[in-house]
């Protein structure tokens, strides 16, 4: 890499070049004008950055919580009733709408839970079964108790109980999606 | 390093260490540098040249703005308004960027004008610089042609209707008018389908014109060298000349700096406004250009009928020939304004007609009490907009799956069914289908009633392969279900 003097090339005096004491303020003036310009250049950099950065520093896919009702309506529940929410999943500028069925129930201590309809097997629906008194997977038939405790079939775990909040006396619910065909539960999205 | 070792033994010709030489000797950037900076200027560095710089300074930064802004951007006519309200209204640094781009095209027009001025003037055209004059002329019209093109981009009122009046205007043209109206609207009327011409002439067909003409611009003009002061000889430079660095490089730097300080200070103080989206169906809406296409707007206003192809093709084809023409017609070496004073008149008489129709447009619109009310509303309307908060936009298809169930009962029982029997679970909702199972959207038009219900009860071979279970219903259940199936869209 060092063969140089092949390389070497007379540094182009151009007639009209001055004289050496010039030259210095010339390259000083010059190296000013050089960092002067990358420092203007950096600082109007910094808009670019954080405007090309912005979906990466802030959530833009996100999810709300959605009311299902008066925490009262609950409170004498004596099997799980269904609600329909509507999720709204904002994506950068745009937002979508689904409709997804939780179930309002209680667990064994009688404290409300809310329950996500979507199967842990394989998402089909779950729909609740009044006469057996259980959930029974339309699918391939996994059963769960009021509850959702896993009782029977091929789901590997119990059905998935969703975030809770109560907010001015209302029952609030995070939807989520969670892994299938796992025994443990794992949030998706 | 290893350089230090040759130190003596290269003594004739120092090739210098580091990467900075070695990059030198592999490309010639010292020569390329020494080529741009030590240009001469007969008569030295002076103020009045400093526009050029500082509008190439400007393209550089609206092309950059530009590409930023189409991280964003969407150009159809359902999401483009959108997306510039998510660009302004809550894109970080967005308001700004949008800003710096818009006020950007009007800094450009107006610095291309004092370059112009200052050309035209200095008598810089003189001299064998007919083609230079030529490609800068061109580059006139390309970016009055970005100013046109990106105006409508933003999709809101001002820009729509700017846009309709503007494109109505080229249907004036006799004979091949009404055409080149609908060859850039892309029919006869404005919809999505301008959007899409107008953006690829604004990101593609233009710049890259301007790109070559710009780089032909300025080999031109190193070609023919810098014309100097009007006191100077523009063929054979008399004048004791000044190298390009470092005076004016100074100097034009110094301009950049202060275009950057305001651009940005106006940017961030007075934003850029964005107004409620286009609604075509606004018949009470006052169109108004942007304020470097006033005296062209109020010129338009004077012709009328058979007149009109005076006003609309005539003068402004002879004014435009006559400007492109202008170092052909004009061949004399004398650059001092004074002794010049048809150029100078002429220049003046322009200037002052522009000035005056655009002020003149200016006043009718505050002396016409219906049109400086409806003006009034129109800008309050905009501000309104921009004080509310950005609203993302329904995904249609979604927003169809959800509000289906209430446009028809049998469609909602069926819905209610759909989702009960898990359909949904895998044919996704409103039937887009999923990775488990096929979208249901047209399907009742490939089969007939009969033949869904059969399938649905006694599923084939492959569809039960594939997990779907036999459907028990009702058969007034099946008919609801089947009505929502044929609701997907």
């Amino acid at each position: 890499m060092c063969a140089c003097a092949g390389d070497s090339e007379a540094t182009n005096e151009k007639p009209s070049t001055p004289a050496l004491s010039l030259e210095n303020r010339r390259s000083f003036l010059g190296a000013l004008l050089g960092v002067g310009s990358t420092f203007v250049g950096a600082l109007l950099s910094v808009p670019l950055l954080r405007f090309a950065l912005f979906p990466l520093l802030r959530r833009t896919t996100e999810l709300k919580g959605s009311a299902l009702g008066a925490l009262s309506e609950f409170s004498a529940l004596t099997e799980p009733v269904m609600r329909t929410i509507q999720i709204e999943q904002v994506d950068g500028w745009r937002k979508a709408i689904s409709e997804k069925a939780v179930y309002i129930t209680k667990d064994q201590q009688g404290r409300l839970r809310v329950l996500t309809s979507v199967c842990p097997h394989l998402g089909c629906t779950v729909p609740w079964n009044k006469e057996k008194n259980q959930f029974i997977c339309p699918c391939h038939g996994a059963t769960f108790t009021p509850d959702g405790s896993r009782t029977s079939g091929p789901s590997q775990r119990s059905m998935d109980t969703l975030e809770t909040s109560v907010q001015d006396g209302q029952l609030v619910v995070r939807f989520q999606y969670f892994r299938q065909l796992v025994s443990d539960k794992e949030v998706i999205g | 390093m290893l350089a230090t070792q040759n130190k003596e033994s290269n003594a004739p010709a120092s090739p210098g260490r580091g990467v900075r030489a070695w990059l030198n000797r592999r490309t010639g950037l010292d020569t390329l540098l020494q080529t741009a900076l030590y240009e001469p200027i007969p008569g030295g560095a002076r103020l009045a040249y400093v526009f050029g710089s500082a509008l190439l300074f400007i393209f550089i930064s609206q092309v950059i703005t530009g590409v930023f802004l189409a991280l964003y951007y969407v150009p159809s006519a359902d999401h483009a308004h959108t997306t510039v309200a998510y660009i302004t209204k809550a894109v970080t640094a967005g308001s700004f960027l949008r800003s710096l781009h818009a006020y950007g095209s009007s800094a450009m027009v107006i610095v291309l004008l004092l370059h112009l001025s200052q050309t035209y003037i200095y008598g810089a055209y003189k001299g064998r610089r007919e083609l230079l004059w030529l490609s800068g002329c061109l580059l006139f019209a390309l970016i009055l042609g970005m100013a046109f093109t990106g105006y409508l981009l933003p999709w809101d009122q001002r820009s729509y209707f700017a846009t309709a009046v503007g494109t109505n205007a080229a249907s004036e043209i006799p004979l091949i008018g009404e055409s080149l109206k609908r060859l850039m609207r892309g029919g006869t009327e404005m919809g999505t389908l301008t959007i899409s011409r107008f953006f690829v002439a604004h990101v593609f067909l233009i710049p890259a014109g301007i790109f070559a003409l710009i780089a032909s611009h300025i080999f031109l003009f190193r070609k023919a060298g810098a014309a100097g002061p009007f006191s100077e000889n523009p063929f054979e430079p008399t004048q004791k000349p000044e190298l390009f660095y470092p005076r004016q490089v100074v100097m034009d730097l110094s301009l950049t700096a202060l275009l950057i300080v305001g651009l940005g200070l106006l940017c961030f103080f007075v934003p850029m406004q964005l107004g409620p989206p286009a609604n075509p169906a606004d018949t009470q809406y006052v169109p108004r250009p942007e304020w470097y296409y006033l005296p062209i707007f109020q010129w338009l206003k004077y012709w009328h009928g058979a007149a009109s192809v005076v006003g609309i093709l005539v003068i402004p084809t002879i004014l435009a020939l006559a400007v492109i023409a202008l170092p052909f017609l004009d061949r004399s070496i004398e650059r001092r304004p004074w002794k010049r004073p048809v150029a100078m008149g002429a220049y003046a008489f322009v200037l002052f007609a522009l000035v005056g129709l655009g002020l003149r447009s200016q006043y009718l619109d505050k002396h016409d009490p219906g049109i400086a009310l409806q003006l009034a509303k129109q800008k309050t309307e905009e501000d309104e907009y921009m004080r509310k908060p950005f609203e993302p936009e329904f995904s249609a298809s979604s927003l169809a799956a959800a509000n289906v169930a209430l446009a028809d009962p049998l469609a909602a029982k069926g819905k209610a069914i759909f989702e009960a029997q898990s359909c949904n679970a895998c044919h996704g909702d409103g039937g887009v289908g999923t990775a488990a199972a096929p979208a249901l959207v047209g399907v009742t038009t490939k089969f007939s009633t009969e033949h869904l219900v059969e399938l649905l009860t006694h599923p084939t071979t492959k569809m039960t392969a594939g997990g779907m279970p036999p459907v028990q219903l009702l058969p007034d259940e099946m008919t609801a279900l089947i009505a929502y199936v044929k609701s997907f869209k």
